[in-house]
């Protein structure tokens, strides 16, 4: 070729070009970088910008926008959007890690058929799969019907537009994605080591929580992940299955927009959810790179000895 | 040994699936109920699916997402595949970057991309629309292509085309002629995801669609709102009917 870029001796295959490395590249990197970059940081921007009263942008610059968040009711929905999303995370890897293990130790064919089932509500409509539990827990619906017919509950105890519904919902649509990552980690991890702690007399229970999950932790932290950060960011379970007291910043963003008209209000709370998001994620990255480097270390040690 | 192995892992893994799938069944089968009340079972009945296809507006919205939904997979599986190929074969520090931008998507939650979207755009007075709801779709769909063509990467021998190149072949002749044709699986596999995604989208879609560009998830919603209407349920068993099927040809394409 034209020009044969120097090759550093660790590459796989040799690549005969960076001309040729850019062109592959370049489409879906500027892609990106122009829709989905840059509209993250004009978020940022217009969070200084006046509201104009047709429902636009003003012109200028300024600090009302960013002062308005001092607004007393955000601190309760900040905590609430908090909160319900580590109780439906918690619940989340409370089932999933069963699941996974469970899934991970089948035979080859069931294994292929529990995944399926898994992957099914992953592809299906988001929105019909909150009408479906809508539907559900009206007080028309099948669980109101069953819980009043055995006397579980009196017939005037709502079970929709609750925070407990928010939660159960959230719940719902949040399994599959914490169940996929464990599955993955427990179907690489070697079971002979459980095996091995049993044989040298640990109980169930020790070997389980000192053996097993330790073995798949980043898959735990993967699980964390997308189903933690995607709740923060809940907009249509709340709006959908909750009431006014289960109202999630999501929702206010939303309001903002398509109520108050007022986007420059909007974006600093969408702003200001980006940074929510954004510390778990670093948290999340940092942890994975010490624990890599602590792993080297570890096996660098037991190379010295 | 058996002794050893606690039974609880299956039964909760079963009533997981029990949970994930009985208010879909519910819903399915109160679309086919001739009462409109959701508690009382007034025998088997099309009548909803009839009342559907009569709203004109659904026909609308269809066109609208089937529009949309074409377009952004056409355009989504060409930049998606691109990336992978790219990852997949260079590691440098402009891969790392680009990884980063691939893979973020993935895990931000919707409402964000699609508030982030809307302002860019009333930024840049760019009118709402289908245009909008497409660009918007593709810049999600690409994560997802990406990942699953990276994916069916990993098994993919890079001697075959330095081989073609060997026998004479040029650029052009082993993208299309040895590149496409071992890849076409995990393409096939991630334009279906792709596709699946783009109709099922209400987030984005809501926040970037302006007045007139109703889509069925955004008119789904509206249903929603605004009076539960037991048409709400035959809609749904249509789109979850689709779902299906296209979960099951994708499952054929990624089995050997």
């Amino acid at each position: 070729m034209s020009d044969p870029a120097p090759e550093p001796p660790s590459l796989p295959p040799p690549s005969r070009s960076r001309a040729a490395e850019w062109s592959v590249t370049a489409p879906s990197l500027l892609w990106l970088l122009a829709l989905f970059v840059a509209p993250t940081l004009i978020v940022f921007a217009i969070a200084f910008k006046p509201a104009d009263p047709l429902g636009g942008i003003g012109s200028g610059w300024t600090l009302d926008t960013l002062r308005s968040l001092a607004n007393p009711n955000y601190p309760v929905i900040i905590w609430r959007t908090i909160w319900i999303s580590a109780v439906a995370t918690v619940f989340c890897l409370l089932l999933a890690v069963p699941a996974g293990y469970c899934i991970a130790r089948t035979s080859k064919k069931l294994r292929q058929f529990l995944l399926l089932l898994v992957i099914v509500p992953f592809w299906t409509s988001f929105l019909v799969r909150i009408f479906a539990w809508k539907h559900i827990l009206h007080p028309e619906g099948l669980i109101k019907h069953t819980l009043v017919a055995l006397h579980l509950s009196p017939p005037e105890t709502p079970l929709l537009y609750t925070p407990g519904a928010v939660l159960l919902v959230m719940v719902y649509t949040g399994l599959p994605f914490a169940i996929l990552p464990i599955y993955a980690g427990a179907e690489k991890f070697d079971f002979q080591l459980v095996e091995a702690a049993l044989d040298l007399g640990c109980s169930r229970w020790q070997a389980f929580w000192r053996v097993f999950l330790p073995g798949i932790s980043r898959a735990l932290l993967t699980a964390f992940l997308v189903t933690f950060i995607p709740s923060l960011g809940s907009y249509v379970i709340p709006d959908v299955v909750g009431g006014p007291g289960s109202e999630m910043l999501g929702n206010k963003i939303a309001q903002r927009v398509f109520t108050d008209r007022n986007l420059p209000h909007g974006a600093a709370l969408a702003a200001l959810l980006t940074v929510a998001v954004l510390i778990p994620l670093i948290l999340a990255v940092l942890s994975r790179r010490a624990s890599a480097k602590g792993g080297l270390a570890k096996a660098e040690g037991g190379a010295l000895r | 040994m058996s002794a050893r192995h606690s039974r609880s892992p299956a039964i909760i893994t079963a009533t997981v699936l029990l949970f994930f799938y009985l208010p879909i069944l519910v819903l399915v089968l109160d679309s086919f109920n001739a009462s409109r009340f959701a508690g009382q079972w007034g025998g088997w009945s099309l009548h909803w699916y009839a009342r559907l296809f009569q709203e004109p507006a659904i026909w609308n919205a269809l066109r609208n997402t089937l529009i949309v939904a074409f377009s952004a997979t056409a355009a989504s599986a060409v930049l998606g595949t691109a990336a992978a190929f790219a990852l997949h074969r260079w590691r440098s520090r402009l891969q790392k970057v680009h990884y980063a931008l691939v893979y973020t998507p993935l895990v931000i939650p919707e409402i964000l991309m699609g508030m982030s979207l809307l302002l860019f755009f009333v930024a840049l007075h760019v009118q709402l629309g289908l245009v909008t709801i497409f660009l918007a779709h593709v810049t999600f769909c690409i994560s997802y292509v990406a990942m699953v063509v990276l994916a069916r990467l990993q098994d993919f021998d890079f001697a075959v085309i330095e081989a073609a190149q060997d026998l004479g072949a040029n650029h052009w002749i082993t993208l299309r002629r040895v590149l496409l044709p071992m890849l076409a699986p995990g393409i096939a596999a991630g334009s279906l995801l792709a596709f699946t995604l783009s109709i099922d989208d209400f987030v984005i879609t809501f926040f970037v669609a302006g007045k007139g560009s109703t889509t069925l998830p955004v008119l789904v919603y509206s249903m929603i709102k605004h009076g539960a209407t037991p048409l709400i349920n035959a809609l749904s068993t249509i789109l979850l009917a689709v779902t299906f099927v296209v979960v099951s040809i994708t499952q054929r394409l990624t089995e050997e």
